[in-house]
């Protein structure tokens, strides 16, 4: 059995005096990439960016490789991740430059921004554009620009917020393609957000399913499928995925 | 007559001055700015009022106040500093940081409200994060220092009341102007209008070229 990167253990989240996460229990396991599926407004995202140290928790543990991690300062722990949102949001530089920009805030010397970058760029199929202003990128070029710049920095753990639900089927598809393939490779555990759930299912080892703002089931996809744990999760992947589509 | 060694003197000191109560103002606006743009506290939008209105303070208002602060009888009378070209430095800053910290604030709060969880999701320290957000807004906050450059260059009420257009000593273009045309030497002072114009046009012409020169990159 795997070990866990990420415990998380009654965890509440609040927006004013609206409860907008509850999570009992969840383990991120290491290597695995883990897909949060549920409907707009559920509560995934508050995931994400709960984990990411951006939003405070009211109360509840999160563990990370087995220690606590709020023993650390949120600078120290947010270089141990790195997060790629829904939007590129490039800076407005060069492609090379918003590549290295994590490694330079992380002090990286020259030399070394100088291999991982044009590495990186290679993977994610974006060599070409390393001079270009990031304002002159197409939406998926922008999105691999994006994946570079968080995989450049090899994180512990990848937090993915529907990165690629403004793209068109096609992109999608191919920049899916190749992040599945570059996760493998990498072993890099990764919490990825989405509602849709055919590439939840292409691209994730499990799926945990967020509905009303709670945590209903966690489990690899098929489990998920067979053995709905509540009914709202059943009407969730009925009306998402016919089953014989996975 | 435009070139000789007054008029020389008068346009080094206009300069020496605006340049240093721009400095001083970008120094506590871009700061302040950025903490009413980034920051959420009880009074916030009482400040960022308070700074918007501070944006259209009369100059001469301003000149009265700093004047009743330095006169020799006020607070800060044993400073001595009434009348001398630090006087209106310290007025063109009360006139000029207002300017550039509402600039300041409202290029920063036109960024994508996202842009600073993507730097705080990739490491980026505090300190980081706000220096890529001043990258990522140069274009405005150059047009916000063009605009504090061109709100204490062109002031001649506040540079008249606390530094008296002493000759040699505080006449800067513009209160030389003022002193001129009270003279009827019209002609003098259309000069020195025309200069002022041409210092103005090319220090803001310096600013916009390198302003465009990042905007087309």
């Amino acid at each position: 059995m795997k070990k866990s990167l990420i415990t998380i253990k009654n965890l509440r989240v609040k927006r004013g005096q609206k409860v907008v996460l509850r999570v009992e229990k969840l383990d991120i396991q290491r290597d695995e990439v883990l897909a949060v599926v549920g409907p707009n407004g559920a509560g995934k995202s508050t995931l994400l960016l709960t984990l990411a140290r951006l939003l405070k928790p009211e109360q509840g543990e999160i563990s990370f490789n087995g220690a606590q991690a709020q023993i650390e300062s949120d600078t120290m722990y947010r270089r141990r991740i790195a997060l790629v949102m829904q939007d590129p949001l490039l800076f407005d530089t060069s492609v090379f430059e918003n590549v290295a920009s994590g490694l330079r805030f992380r002090g990286v010397d020259r030399d070394e921004i100088l291999v991982k970058v044009p590495l990186w760029l290679g993977r994610l199929g974006v060599s070409h554009l390393s001079k270009r202003r990031a304002s002159q990128l197409s939406g998926g070029e922008a999105q691999r620009v994006s994946l570079a710049r968080a995989l450049v920095l090899e994180p512990e753990l990848l937090l993915l917020d529907e990165p690629f639900s403004a793209l068109d089927p096609p992109t999608r598809s191919s920049i899916l393609d190749d992040l599945g393939l570059l996760l493998k490779e990498t072993s890099t555990t990764t919490l990825f957000v989405t509602h849709n759930l055919p590439e939840a299912v292409q691209l994730a080892d499990r799926m945990a399913v967020v509905i009303d703002n709670r945590l209903q089931q966690i489990g690899a996809a098929n489990s998920l499928f067979e053995r709905p744990a509540t009914d709202e999760v059943a009407r969730f992947l009925n009306l998402r995925l016919m089953p014989q589509s996975v | 007559m435009i070139f000789d060694a007054e008029v020389l003197q008068i346009t080094i000191l206009s300069l020496q001055i605006s340049a240093l109560a721009t400095g001083v103002s970008l120094l506590i606006g871009l700061p302040l700015g950025t903490l009413l743009a980034q920051s959420k506290f009880p009074g916030r939008s009482f400040f960022l009022s308070m700074v918007n209105t501070g944006m259209g303070l009369p100059p001469v208002v301003v000149g009265l106040f700093v004047a009743m602060m330095l006169w020799r009888s006020g607070p800060m009378g044993d400073l001595k500093l009434i009348y001398t070209p630090t006087a209106i430095i310290i007025a063109q800053v009360v006139i000029s940081f207002p300017v550039v910290t509402g600039l300041t604030a409202a290029a920063l709060q036109a960024l994508d409200p996202r842009l600073k969880l993507q730097l705080y999701g990739l490491g980026a320290s505090r300190l980081q994060m706000i220096w890529m957000l001043w990258k990522e807004a140069r274009l405005p906050l150059l047009a916000a220092l063009m605009a504090g450059f061109g709100s204490v260059i062109s002031e001649v009420g506040a540079s008249m009341m606390v530094g008296g257009n002493i000759r040699h000593q505080t006449r800067v273009l513009t209160t030389a102007i003022v002193l001129e045309t009270g003279k009827g030497n019209f002609d003098i002072a259309i000069a020195l209008g025309i200069l002022l114009l041409t210092i103005t046009f090319l220090v803001n012409w310096a600013l916009t070229w390198i302003q465009q020169r990042g905007a087309q990159r």
